[in-house]
């Protein structure tokens, strides 16, 4: 076991743990946040710099502070380590830096994204970026391109996580697609446009934290704020079944996996139940999702309606859009 | 005249060959490893030397080699990093060009230190011909004994390869390198583990620089003492310098370390002095990633002291008045240069290189490459410089690999030392004038 | 252009069988670099998705591996070049002696610009990043020889000959080892 405090919170986890999951065992409040780590993909994890965090002390036997910033997702705990996360100034400064790097290329295009209201992207520029931009360079601009039937890649949007093509990697065989090209020339890619074919696919739009892998079955049907969640399961011969429904109105938009309060599913499901079976009667209804969620999605839902206060104009930060002259 | 270690043999005719290498005393310390001495023993040699990584980031070699994990029953591996790929560095290709032997030599011996039974040469793509040279010396060594099975009579065996890479600055990082030799795209891996615990197919691997095998040779053959007596303090031994740029006699040198820099830019041993008898402005003096330093404080440290080609000294006073020895790429710019503009070829070249992994240096280096071209065209603003200050700032630490440190420091230092000529450059962009190096500089160019 | 079947011949194979060898069983994905120089030789100077195809399929593996490796590495052309492809360096230490005065004398001398190829297939013109010849700069590569210590009437020399000669340049040619 080690003993670890992390903004001056101390708990004790096994050996082995990473920073990032004993700040995620105290609570959201010191969590950095994430962008690439995905804790049910291996090796996930360390591309972002999103979650880097201060070590202010090594460990018990060897106390001296690490001298760089750490990827909190591939650092284990040591005993007696010390971490500052949101008490760490160079971590903000850090922070606020990587948002401004993986918001350079992105087209901010949140108005015509499926992927707005329940973007992770949106919701750290929200919380630790800038409200203005920094660049007047065009912005690397790539085709969309149709992966398979039901799945559009926008490569524009990208920030190249790698979550998809890990997916790709550990639960389909017989990956078809990948990074090609090198640096910021870097794009997801079947190269050929190869579709990807395969049950499991469609889990890698809900791995995406942007809106570059998105599902065309809910292509510009509605705002994710304006859908209401709904557990239901089914008896599936592929998968567990078990899923969250979005609907509007009667109708059900979209199928997606179920996620937790840090944005990942807790298992990943088929792509008949996500695509191809989208009405009421074919499932078992288990009442309304809780969302544990800090973006806009969760504002006009159920108990976690925000209070009106918090909503008031002047303590609502604009977006990284807002006063930029791109 | 220095001692010569790896260089001494360097002029005699045909010292490519097996034979004229092997009459020269080469392969002696295969022998004398193989046949009087314990793998700790060469290893504990190779400490006793005080030998450090001659790739770039100076680590002590028998430190290193003394993490390699030895688990019963797993491969161990040797991989010499012949990916030299910073620029102003050429002196692994010289040296593997001229004498390939030594190199398969210092293979040898080191890894029979290691316990390694397979080895591999990754070198650049770019050197497709330099690895036809090691090739051919390879098979060489296979015929007369030195590789292969039972090595002298011995039960130690071993197998050497050569890998050509495809083009890609980024392999020259160790874990990038044994990507790439897996057959994958060259992206560092995320530390830990470390490569001497899970390195080249998981298994426990040292990668060390050409050079720095080539010296393990003399270390072997002369004993840990006689290579530590060389030198200077902690920088031991000899170095290879490449020289380039404004100087009259580029190439590479091997120098004792702690001759002082002002010799080895003007002495005709060495560069000979500044071309046409201009004055010095700047050097770059361990390849491009180390911080740039004007004439005064590369001559003499920010104390008065003359500065000396060593690790330590090339180091004095931090990055605010000192750089690094590196990779020893020695870059020497006269008074016609323009700062800003060679920097711009450096940042054009990070930004190639980047492997795109990590968003820092993805994203960064692009856009420092893209502000230096808007100051050049004449676009700039006074602004421009603080955001790449900034910019380099945010990278700098926070990346997976070096890399990013590689591409902020030269941006650093420039705007450290040489800022004037950013704002010369934006407030007047029409007043300066971009020297065409080759009018200066043809009329000297041998054919 | 003529189609030639996608198929290594007999002599190149066997290489391509050492390249295979050199590495442990079951890690034959090592090879996929040099082999993949090898496929550029043989098959026009550039990789072709086809050719791709089929490297993956002599060493059995996904097709995404191969693009993803190839598209990497800077000495994989992804698209047809010219028979010569020159290759001019011109990071810090090349452009102090001069690489931008010469990537534009071969401009003008073959009538395009960088990144082009001449009109009848000849000549590829790309600028590139430290060749690790900086003593020796400026410096050109064109297949597997590096053109050293270069000035108009070197560039000009050596782009007479290689129209001369008329062959394809690959990185498996036999080369002139400069002495400093």
């Amino acid at each position: 076991m080690a003993k670890v405090t992390i903004d001056g919170k101390t708990i004790e986890v096994a050996d082995g743990t990473t920073i990032l999951q004993a700040a995620r065992m105290i609570g959201p409040d010191v969590a950095p946040p994430t962008m690439c780590y995905y804790s049910k993909l291996k090796t996930s994890g360390g591309y972002c710099r999103t979650c880097l965090v201060e070590v202010s002390k090594g460990s018990e036997k060897d106390p001296r502070p690490m001298p760089k910033l750490v990827a909190s997702c591939r650092t284990t705990v040591m005993d007696g380590m010390e971490v500052k996360n949101n008490d760490s100034e160079k971590v903000t400064e850090a922070r606020k830096g990587v948002v401004e790097f993986l918001l350079l290329n992105h087209p901010l295009d949140c108005p015509v994204c499926d992927q707005a209201g329940e973007c992770h992207l949106q919701d750290l520029s929200y919380e630790h970026g800038s409200a203005k931009t920094r660049t007047d360079f065009e912005r690397r601009t790539f085709e969309k391109i149709d992966i398979g039937p039901y799945v559009q890649l926008h490569m524009n949007r990208c920030i190249l996580c790698y979550r998809c093509v890990k997916v790709a990697n550990q639960i389909t065989d017989g990956r078809v697609h990948g990074v090609i090209n090198r640096g910021d020339h870097s794009e997801i890619s079947t190269y050929v446009e190869e579709a990807i074919d395969n049950d499991f696919s469609g889990n890698v739009i809900d791995v995406c934290p942007v809106g570059a892998l998105t599902d065309k079955t809910f292509r510009f049907k509605s705002r994710v704020w304006f859908t209401k969640p709904v557990d239901a399961h089914r008896n599936c011969d592929k998968c567990s079944g078990k899923v969250v429904l979005w609907y509007k109105g009667e109708d059900v938009l979209r199928v997606t996996g179920r996620k937790d309060q840090w944005g990942e599913v807790e298992e990943f499901i088929c792509n008949t139940c996500r695509f191809e079976t989208k009405k009421t009667s074919d499932w078992t209804i288990e009442g309304p999702r809780k969302l544990d969620n800090h973006s806009v999605i969760s504002a006009n839902h159920y108990e976690f309606l925000k209070k009106p206060k918090e909503l008031t104009i002047n303590t609502v930060k604009p977006l990284a859009i807002e006063g930029g002259n791109n | 005249m220095g001692k010569k270690l790896l260089l001494a043999n360097d002029h005699v005719p045909g010292i490519q060959s097996y034979e004229v290498y092997r009459k020269h005393g080469g392969y002696a310390s295969v022998e004398k490893a193989i046949k009087t001495m314990k793998p700790e023993e060469v290893v504990e040699e190779v400490k006793k030397s005080g030998l450090r990584g001659r790739g770039g980031a100076g680590f002590p070699t028998g430190m290193k080699w003394s993490f390699l994990a030895k688990p019963e029953g797993v491969a161990r591996y040797l991989v010499c990093n012949a990916d030299e790929s910073e620029p102003g560095t050429f002196k692994d290709r010289y040296l593997m060009s001229r004498i390939p032997h030594i190199l398969i030599e210092g293979m040898i011996t080191s890894s029979f230190a290691l316990g390694a039974n397979t080895s591999y040469i990754y070198i650049r793509g770019e050197y497709y011909y330099v690895a036809q040279i090691l090739e051919k010396a390879i098979a060489e060594a296979y015929a007369n004994g030195w590789l292969g099975k039972n090595i002298l009579g011995s039960d130690y065996s071993l197998d050497l390869y050569v890998q050509v890479g495809g083009g890609a600055y980024i392999c020259g990082e160790e874990t990038a390198l044994l990507e790439s030799l897996e057959g994958k795209r060259g992206n560092p891996r995320i530390k830990p583990p470390f490569p001497a615990i899970a390195g080249l197919y998981g298994c426990p691997t040292v990668v060390n620089n050409v050079e720095t095998i080539a010296a393990v040779v003399p270390i072997v053959n002369d004993g840990g003492d006689a290579y530590a007596a060389i030198g200077i303090g902690k920088s031991s031994g000899t170095k290879l310098i490449s020289a380039s740029g404004h100087i009259n006699k580029p190439g590479v040198y091997e120098i004792e370390m702690g001759i002082t820099v002002e010799d080895f830019i003007y002495s005709d041993e060495y560069c000979g002095g500044i071309l046409n008898g201009k004055k010095l402005k700047a050097v770059v003096a361990g390849g491009s990633s180390v911080p740039v330093l004007p004439a005064d404080l590369i001559i003499t440290t920010a104390n008065g002291e003359k500065r000396l080609m060593s690790y330590e000294s090339l180091a004095d006073g931090g990055f605010a008045t000192g750089t690094m020895l590196g990779s020893g790429g020695f870059i020497v710019m006269d008074e016609t240069t323009n700062i800003v503009e060679n920097l711009h070829t450096f940042a054009r070249f990070y930004h190639h290189e980047s492997c795109g992994q990590c968003s820092p240096c993805r994203e960064g280096t692009g856009w420092m490459e893209k502000i230096l071209h808007k100051i050049l065209d004449g676009h700039g603003t006074l602004e421009d410089v603080d955001l790449l200050w900034e910019i380099q700032r945010k990278i700098e630490g926070n990346t997976i690999c070096p890399l990013g440190d590689a591409a902020a420091w030269p941006v650093a230092s420039a705007i450290r030392h040489f800022r004037h000529e950013f704002e010369e450059f934006v407030k007047n962009p029409n007043g300066i004038k971009k020297v065409k190096h080759y009018e200066s500089t043809q009329n000297l160019v041998t054919a | 252009m003529e189609k030639k079947e996608i198929k290594f011949n007999e002599e190149t194979m066997a290489l391509v069988n050492n390249m295979i060898s050199r590495y442990p069983e079951g890690k034959h994905k090592s090879a996929l670099l040099p082999i993949l120089h090898l496929a550029q030789a043989e098959f026009d100077g550039w990789l072709s998705p086809e050719v791709m195809d089929y490297v993956a399929s002599i060493l059995s593996i996904q097709k995404i591996e191969v693009y993803e490796v190839a598209s990497f590495y800077s000495m994989y052309n992804l698209q047809p070049v010219g028979n010569c492809l020159l290759e001019v360096c011109r990071t810090s230490s090349c452009w102090l002696r001069g690489a931008n005065e010469i990537v534009e004398h071969i401009e003008k001398k073959l009538g395009i610009k960088e990144g082009e190829t001449t009109a009848d297939g000849m000549f590829t013109l790309k600028t590139v990043e430290c060749l690790g010849s900086c003593g020796t700069a400026p410096m050109m590569m064109c297949g597997a020889q590096f053109h050293e210590n270069l000035n108009f009437q070197k560039v000009d020399t050596i782009i007479e000959k290689l129209k001369a000669d008329g062959k394809r340049k690959t990185y498996l040619d036999e080369v002139v080892v400069n002495h400093y």
